[in-house]
């Protein structure tokens, strides 16, 4: 039964209703209270149903036909899909995980949509290991989604209300996409209401809050310059609850669902960032991973897009790759389960888009800079040399000793030579004598005398 | 000026007595004297072998890391490519790459530790010195007057000097001793994925190598361990493959530096006989200087009878 649905579902999403999500949600629940019958609407009987007894998700999967060798193979697929750092899948055994999944009941969780693009969701629908009917039918209770479901106006309204009401302080609400602050949240209603008073009414009832997408993390794309309608993240508009941000466009699913696991299993949000991202999939850079950091080390870039480089597959650096400053597993964990499906991969430099002050704020080719740098895989000779004479200092010094030698020269010039100054002084010497000797000749005398002698 | 043969002779044997008595007194030091220099009793020191090293630069990154320096990426501005160590690089991986196809080898350079540190001797003031238990050589800034003598005793050019800055600091490799007193290894030690270099007590490290070295018969350079007593003896241990001074570790003799300057000075007083012939040789300058100014003013007096004022 759970797999004609699941078969339904994936070849046919768009067209799965409201309806059928939540009935086979309620299933189990309906079993065991033996309940058959329920209105257009649901809500009384369902109210009464999930108030009655929640299904831990083993008795659920049990309730719904599905072995226990397909639950193991879920739980194994989790063990290899799901980030490293989480307590939960660092759990020795597949039967560990198995048996810690299996106790847990299936946490509700409320999806709403403000200014996205539904990049978030449509990521999440193309999960397929495990895919979006595992997850939706059996690890979580999706009871609100707008994409998801096929009601609108006061029967979505209605399905909202008696979701918050079912499971109050409960819940985990997801919210995809930027909210309007400007002119009172004008510049989007739902159902009457600005979308931030709907964002705060239902934040205000659940147990967490998880802001999917880089929109809803800091306002994303909507926030771009010039913001015309004051678009802002999550934390910025509710207050009192825990928030985790899972910014990128789109984030990785996986992040989605391990931080969900994570969090129903153990009880606890993983540890964060200052940003309110998981470490265990933010905490360090796309470079640290990116498989063509060898390109890097090695200093082979590609200078243009389609040059030799770009189509060996060389770093893109040069063109703008945002790798070493962007906190993402991108490099680790590529999209959609295809190796070397990612924005890197594909030949196209990362910009940035899990990082508030990078994406739509850096230009796109803008180079940045190196926080953490390594070394390269060139090597230094053993005697690198003191460094080389440069011309112009040999010049400098060269100037100046000529200058010091020509004003000695000159100087020298100035000063009569030894031979004139003994003669001179000779002179000097003799006119005085002449003039002792002709002014007193008594006194003149001696030395003459003394001279001639 | 004539120099008449009498001069000439008087002069050569004036000058040429002093020369040949250094050179007598000289000679006889030419044997080093092998003092034994005492080995710290706690000494600690690294062990390098060039012959397992792949040269992945993980220390020199963990070196920058562990002593809170940023990467030198004054070359590219994209990579940690110091060419030398320097004043934010105390540890550096260098190629020995020879032209004509022989075998490369890498080399892991930083302070070596000396027994007998050519560093500390030359600092005027003791701001390189070395602990008496550790035997790792370590600047004191408080001492430091600037005078980089140390970057020019070091035989190996380790100290490195920060030319730019208002309050420059000699930089080394400390072998991490604010890691050691947390109990923790050195940064290099701690990444190096081959164990190309590890940490311990010298004696630990020198039997390690001597034991390397048994079990690789030809293997390694001159079947030896660098450091062993070259310079004295140094903490820091080397083995390689190819020749040290290839490597930019040079062949200086088992005497240290310190110890070879202090045999010259001594010889060089010794009995006072060098600074007497220095006086002897003065005494005559200046004796012939007078005597050729008595000349002159004697001259002088004879020309204009009067007599010389001085």
């Amino acid at each position: 039964m759970r797999r004609t649905h699941a078969l339904i579902l994936l070849t046919n999403w768009r067209r799965a209703t409201l309806g059928f999500v939540l009935s086979s949600s309620r299933l189990p629940t309906q079993v065991h209270e033996g309940i058959s019958d329920y209105d257009s609407r649901g809500n009384a009987v369902r109210r009464k149903a999930l108030m009655s007894k929640q299904p831990t998700i083993a008795e659920h999967l049990k309730a719904s036909g599905v072995s226990r060798r397909s639950f193991l193979q879920l739980c194994s697929v989790l063990m290899a899909t799901a980030p490293l750092g989480l307590a939960l899948t660092s759990k020795g055994s597949v039967q560990l995980v198995a048996q810690a999944i299996g106790k847990t009941k299936r946490p509700s969780v409320i999806w709403l949509h403000f200014q996205d693009c539904t990049g978030c969701t449509e990521t999440l629908l193309r999960t397929s290991a495990p895919d979006v009917a595992h997850l939706i039918l059996d690890v979580i209770s999706l009871d609100y989604h707008e994409t998801l479901m096929a009601a609108s106006g006061a029967q979505a309204e209605a399905a909202l209300r008696s979701a918050i009401a079912d499971n109050a302080g409960k819940y985990v609400l997801v919210v995809e996409g930027a909210i309007p602050t400007r002119d009172d949240g004008v510049y989007m209603q739902m159902g009457g209401r600005p979308a931030v008073q709907v964002v705060r009414e239902v934040a205000a009832q659940a147990a967490a809050v998880i802001a999917i997408g880089s929109c809803a993390s800091w306002g994303g794309v909507p926030s771009a310059d010039p913001n015309p309608t004051g678009a802002v993240g999550v934390d910025s508009v509710v207050s009192g609850k825990p928030i985790v941000n899972l910014p990128g466009c789109p984030p990785n699913p996986y992040n989605l669902l391990a931080l969900v696991l994570e969090y129903v299993t153990m009880g606890r949000l993983p540890e964060m960032d200052e940003f309110s991202r998981p470490k265990f999939a933010y905490e360090r850079v796309i470079h640290e991973n990116c498989p063509r950091r060898a390109h890097f080390d090695a200093g082979r870039y590609a200078a243009a897009f389609g040059d030799e480089g770009h189509r060996k597959g060389w770093c893109l650096y040069k063109l703008g790759c945002k790798g070493p400053i962007t906190h993402a597993a991108c490099s680790t964990r590529h999209f959609n389960e295809i190796p070397g499906v990612w924005p890197i991969g594909i030949g196209a430099p990362c910009v940035g888009c899990t990082e508030k002050g990078v994406v739509w704020r850096m230009g796109t080719f803008e180079t940045v800079p190196i926080h953490l740098a390594t070394p390269p895989d060139t090597y230094p000779p053993i005697y690198s040399g003191a460094g080389g004479i440069k011309v112009g200092a040999a010049a400098l010094v060269g100037a100046v000793a000529g200058a010091v030698g020509g004003a000695t020269w000159v100087a020298s010039q100035r000063f009569p030579s030894s031979a004139e100054a003994g003669v001179a002084r000779v002179a000097v010497d003799r006119a005085h004598a002449e003039k002792l000797k002709a002014s007193s000749g008594k006194q003149t005398d001696k030395p003459t005398d003394k001279k001639e002698d | 000026m004539d120099i008449t043969r009498r001069e000439l002779i008087s002069t050569i044997a004036k000058a040429g007595v002093p020369a040949a008595v250094a050179v007598t007194v000289g000679a006889g030091s030419l044997q080093a004297e092998t003092e034994n220099i005492p080995v710290p009793s706690a000494a600690v020191g690294l062990l390098y072998d060039a012959s397992i090293c792949i040269g992945c630069k993980a220390c020199e990154s963990a070196c920058a890391e562990a002593n809170d320096t940023p990467p030198d990426t004054r070359g590219d501005a994209l990579h940690q490519a110091p060419t030398d160590l320097n004043d934010l690089t105390r540890n550096i991986i260098k190629l020995y790459k020879p032209e004509d196809g022989s075998p490369a080898s890498f080399v892991k350079r930083q302070c070596m530790h000396c027994l007998d540190p050519a560093c500390a001797a030359g600092c005027p003031f003791q701001a390189l010195h070395k602990d008496p238990e550790t035997g790792i050589v370590s600047w004191t800034a408080a001492e430091c007057i600037g005078c980089r003598y140390c970057t020019i005793t070091c035989p190996f050019h380790v100290p490195r000097f920060q030319w730019k800055g208002f309050n420059p600091r000699v930089t080394k490799c400390e072998l991490c001793s604010h890691r050691l007193e947390k109990g923790l290894k050195p940064g290099c030690t701690t990444v190096c994925p081959t164990g190309a270099v590890i940490f311990g007590p010298r004696t630990v490290l020198l039997s390690e190598a001597k034991r390397r070295i048994k079990n690789s018969p030809g293997r390694y350079y001159q079947e030896r361990v660098y450091g062993e007593t070259d310079n004295g003896g140094t903490q820091c241990l080397y083995l390689a493959r190819v020749p040290f001074d290839k490597l930019g570790l040079p062949e200086l003799g088992p005497e240290s530096v310190p110890a070879r300057t202090l045999r010259w000075q001594r010889r060089l007083y010794q009995y006072f006989a060098l600074p007497a012939l220095l006086y002897v040789g003065l005494v005559q300058v200046i004796r012939k200087s007078l005597k050729g100014h008595e000349h002159e003013a004697h001259e002088r007096e004879k020309e204009t009878g009067l007599r010389a004022q001085l």
